[in-house]
Parts: C-alpha cells; sequence; structure tokens
C-alpha cells in the first residue's frame, strides 16, 4: 500500500438501485488517487459519476466494490477531515451568515462563544464583513458561494470536495470566486478534489485533471497541468500551455460527449 | 447647466412620485368604501327582506335580532351561564386538543418522514384514516369518555391531528437532500440532523397546516359539544336549535368566527416570527 497518497479509490464499482430494483453500473473498476495538498480535477461527460466520486471520498455514499482509503485506511461513516461545497447552494436558509459559517464548529461541538469568533474571523477572510446577520436569500448568488466557502473552511479540512460549486455563477463572478479558491488553497493547502463540466475551470485550477468516460465510468485519461503558481486566472488562461492543455482535454472529452 | 437640468429632472420625478402615492392611497381608500358598502347591503339586505316578510326570520332571523341576542348574552348571560365562561369552556378544549393533536402530528410526522421504513408501512394506513370522517368518532369519543371535557379534547386532537401529521411528514420528505449531506459533512450527528436541519426546514409546512388545524380543532371541540356536554358554545347552539332560536345559532357562530379570527391572528404572529428568514413574499 502506498501511504504517500491521501485519496485513494482503488478498482472502485457504485451501482444505484431503481425503485424497481433495476441496477445502475456507475463507476466501474475506478481507480484514483490524490496526494496531500494536490490539487485534482474531475471532467467528464454529462451523468458519468463525476459527483459520485466525491460522495465516495466523503463517506455520503459506500463502494460496492473496492476500497476508499484515506491516509491508507478505510473509515467508517463520514470522515471529519473531509470538506464539501456543493453544487446547488446547501447554505442553510434560516440561518444568518454568522451563524452559517460557525455550524460546522458547532455540530463538532465546540464551545458557542469560540464558534462565533472564528466565524467572524472566516466571514472577514471571505470578504463578507458586514453581511454577519445577513439571511441567505438578501444574498446574490457569488456572496453565497462565499458563505458556503467560509462554512467548509473553517472546519480546516485536509480534504476539500467541490461538486461544480462555480457552475451556477456568472462568469465575471466565476472567475472572480476561482481566484479566491486559488488563494484560500494558497495557504490552507488541503487536498483539492474539484469536480466540473468546464475544461478551462479544470485547467486553470488544477495540478492534475483527470478525464472520465462515459457511463460505466473509467478513467480515460489523467493530465499534469505543469503550470506555475500563483497563477492569475484572468490572465493564465491567454498562455500557450494553458491553451494547449484545454484543448487536448477538449479533443479527449469530445469523444465522449459526441451525441 | 446640466446641474439645472438635474435639479429640474428630480423635481419633476418628485413630482410624479406624490402622483403615484396619491394614487395608491386613492385606491385604497376605493377599496375599504366598497368593502364597507358590501358589508352594509348585505347586512341591510338581510334586515329589510326579514321585516318584510319576503324571507321568515323565524328560521332566518335577521341582524337585529342577532346583535339583540349577543347583547343579552353579553348582559345578562345565557342560559346555561355567562357567555364568557361558554367560551372559556370551548377555547380550553379547543387549545388543548390543537396543543396535543399538534405536538403528536409533529413527532409522528417527523419519525415517519425520517424513516422510509416506517412511512412506506404506515403510509398507506394514515391515508385510510385521514379518508374516513373523522368527526363521526365523536360519538365514541361520547361514549366512551363521558359528557365532560375529555370527549371534546379527543375529538379535537383527532381532527387536528392527521392535519399537522400530513403536513410534517410532507415537509420533511421535502427537506433538501443537499442540506442534509452538507450538515452530516459539516460534522452534524443524525440527532443534529433532525432537530437543526430537518426541523427548521420543514417549519414553513407545519406552520402552514396549523392555521388550518385551529380551526379543525374548533369544529372538533363544538361538535362535541353538539353531540352531548354540559358548557361550551356547541352546548349554546344545540340549546338553541331545540328552541328554534335562529337568532341564537348565529350569534353562537359569531362567537366562533371571533374566536377563529383571533387565534389565526396569533399564529399568524407566531409565523412570521419564526420564519423571518424567508424573503417577503
Amino acid at each position: 500500500m502506498n501511504s504517500n497518497f491521501l485519496i485513494e479509490l482503488e478498482n472502485v464499482d457504485r451501482r444505484f438501485t431503481s425503485p424497481e430494483g433495476k441496477i445502475i453500473q456507475v463507476l466501474d473498476n475506478f481507480s484514483m488517487t490524490v496526494k496531500p495538498g494536490e490539487f485534482c480535477a474531475v471532467v467528464g461527460p454529462t451523468g458519468c459519476g463525476k459527483s459520485t466520486t466525491l460522495s465516495l471520498i466523503s463517506g455520503l455514499a459506500k463502494a460496492n466494490a473496492g476500497k476508499v482509503l484515506i491516509e491508507g485506511k478505510e473509515f467508517e461513516g463520514i470522515d471529519s477531515r473531509v470538506g464539501y461545497v456543493f453544487q446547488t447552494d446547501a447554505v442553510f436558509p434560516w440561518k444568518n451568515v454568522l451563524d452559517n459559517v460557525a455550524v460546522g464548529p458547532l455540530f463538532r461541538g465546540v464551545d458557542k462563544k469560540e464558534a462565533i469568533e472564528k466565524s467572524l474571523d472566516w466571514i472577514k477572510r471571505v470578504g463578507l464583513q458586514g453581511f454577519e446577520h445577513h439571511y441567505p436569500h438578501q444574498l446574490s448568488g457569488g456572496m453565497r458561494k462565499r458563505v458556503a466557502l467560509a462554512q467548509t473552511f473553517i472546519n480546516s479540512p485536509d480534504i476539500l470536495l467541490m461538486d461544480e460549486p462555480f457552475s451556477s455563477l456568472d462568469v465575471q463572478t466565476k472567475l472572480l470566486m476561482q481566484q479566491e479558491l486559488l488563494q484560500l488553497w494558497s495557504k490552507h493547502k488541503a487536498a483539492v478534489v474539484f469536480v466540473t463540466h468546464d475544461i478551462e475551470e479544470a485547467t486553470i485550477l488544477a495540478d492534475k485533471v483527470y478525464v472520465l468516460s462515459k457511463r460505466p465510468t473509467k478513467v480515460k485519461k489523467i493530465y499534469n497541468v505543469d503550470i506555475e503558481r500563483p497563477r492569475i486566472v484572468t490572465e493564465t488562461r491567454y498562455t500557450k500551455k494553458f491553451i494547449e492543455i484545454s484543448k487536448s482535454i477538449w479533443n479527449d472529452l469530445s469523444e465522449e460527449v459526441n451525441i | 447647466m446640466s446641474d439645472q437640468n438635474n435639479i429640474n429632472r428630480e423635481e419633476e420625478i418628485k413630482k410624479l412620485e406624490k402622483i403615484s402615492v396619491e394614487k395608491v392611497k386613492e385606491r385604497w381608500r376605493f377599496v375599504i368604501f366598497y368593502r364597507f358598502m358590501f358589508l352594509f347591503v348585505t347586512l341591510g339586505g338581510w334586515e329589510v327582506l326579514g321585516r318584510t316578510g319576503i324571507i321568515d326570520p323565524f328560521f332566518f332571523s335577521m341582524p337585529s335580532s342577532i346583535a339583540y341576542q349577543l347583547y343579552i348574552w353579553i348582559i345578562k348571560g345565557t342560559s346555561q351561564g355567562p357567555l364568557w365562561l361558554q367560551v372559556l369552556v370551548t377555547l380550553e378544549e379547543t387549545v388543548l386538543g390543537f396543543l396535543i393533536g399538534a405536538v403528536m402530528g409533529i413527532i409522528c410526522g417527523i419519525a415517519l418522514g425520517r424513516n422510509k421504513m416506517l412511512a412506506d408501512i404506515f403510509s398507506i394506513y394514515i391515508k385510510i384514516a385521514n379518508a374516513i370522517p373523522r368527526i363521526v368518532l365523536g360519538s365514541i369519543f361520547i361514549i366512551a369518555l363521558g359528557l365532560g371535557m375529555a370527549s371534546k379534547v379527543a375529538l379535537a386532537v383527532v381532527m387536528v391531528f392527521f392535519v399537522v401529521f400530513g403536513n410534517a411528514f410532507q415537509g420533511v420528505r421535502e427537506a433538501d437532500t443537499n442540506l442534509i449531506a452538507n450538515a452530516r459533512v459539516l460534522g452534524a450527528s443524525d440527532r443534529q440532523v433532525t432537530f437543526k436541519v430537518v426541523l427548521p426546514s420543514a417549519l414553513s409546512w407545519i406552520l402552514a397546516s396549523l392555521h388550518i388545524s385551529f380551526g379543525f380543532a374548533l369544529v372538533g371541540a363544538v361538535v362535541g359539544e353538539f353531540l352531548g356536554s354540559k358548557q361550551g358554545i356547541g352546548l349554546l347552539i344545540a340549546t338553541a336549535q331545540g328552541a328554534f332560536n335562529a337568532a341564537g345559532v348565529f350569534a353562537a357562530m359569531i362567537v366562533l368566527a371571533v374566536v377563529a379570527l383571533i387565534a389565526d391572528y396569533l399564529i399568524t404572529r407566531l409565523e412570521n416570527r419564526l420564519l423571518k428568514w424567508r424573503p417577503n413574499v
């Protein structure tokens, strides 16, 4: 067992059973590894099971066969080292920003005062000071995403799972949030698995891009993105290297999405 | 020059605003006026039709007789004691039944909503129980629990329980799976998921059901009294009916309506307090 890896999926199968009892094979003999502090992006055709990989790593779902290892060990339930940013809004609409961010430490039994202090600090770090007592519906989509980021980062996860977190944002906000994510990550250095359908987003953020095939899903190809950091989202996307890599990922992917 | 233009423009907009504010007020006055008109015409028409004998006031009464009946009840009391006591008795039965039914409904709704297996087993029976006209159970309760308060409370509970239960169940089932997953990853235990995520999600459903079910509780209590009791507005109605006193029935109806309206107002207040995080509609 190579314990250099923080996350390992080894020959994993994942099936879904429909209400009528029919079986849909989503992941088929699927393997993937992530080192500590590595930024991995996962791209693939729609419905191929990109998000399923995240559910498996988080422990929200169990593999039907194969192994899911964190630091070389199998784990029970949901691992406390994991943070998860969801595709749709998953902030609690009945809590204001302050309480939303503080919720992680509170669930984990941290003292209320300390949780609030930590929450205030993270609200500042994601640039939401002045909005502590706003409710989610009073915020813009981008601001809600910031709340979600703070909510996740406050637990200092070693593993950060992100499921198309910026797909619902407009292009400008998206670029801004990507940059902000890179900054937060560079300070914290969690291992990231970032699922997206946006090839450029994958290339600009990640060290390693997994391209998945259509269902039943296997890893089709792995790209190493050796563009140096720190990257400036709005500039790096025009460099030759970036364009080359994006293009070849797209070539790979287009074979899978041809209809 | 452009400064001057800006000032002129601002003044113009202010003028327009004044006009639009005036229009809104005007419309509101119109609405209020016609509301009163409608009331006046309806009650006045009823009174006139009664007095001219086109409809028989013996059967259908008249606003003036109803008002007089209310006046008598308030000043001299009813045949079974002071009016406030009757209201109090009915209210006590209603509120008790409402609270017990609502709490039971919420607990069962959440338990079944959170447990797919339980839900699959019991949902069919709940549907059946809901389809039965439960008000008929009133007779059983009178036989079993006697003429006292217990039988009325039981009937009110049965009336309330299924409404609240249905809504709590639905609310729990519709709780956003993303929110639950998020809470779990953030470190919530099953208990915390239920109380900190599922319950608040279902709250708007539950509160909506409380509006309807208070009325149901009132119906349960009154029908219970109607079927057999020693006190309460239901008995007042039964007595009036026995004496062919149509004005008495209508007067009791008005008392009930006032109680229901006050309760609805209080529940709305509670709702606004608990759901202050909701966007205003």
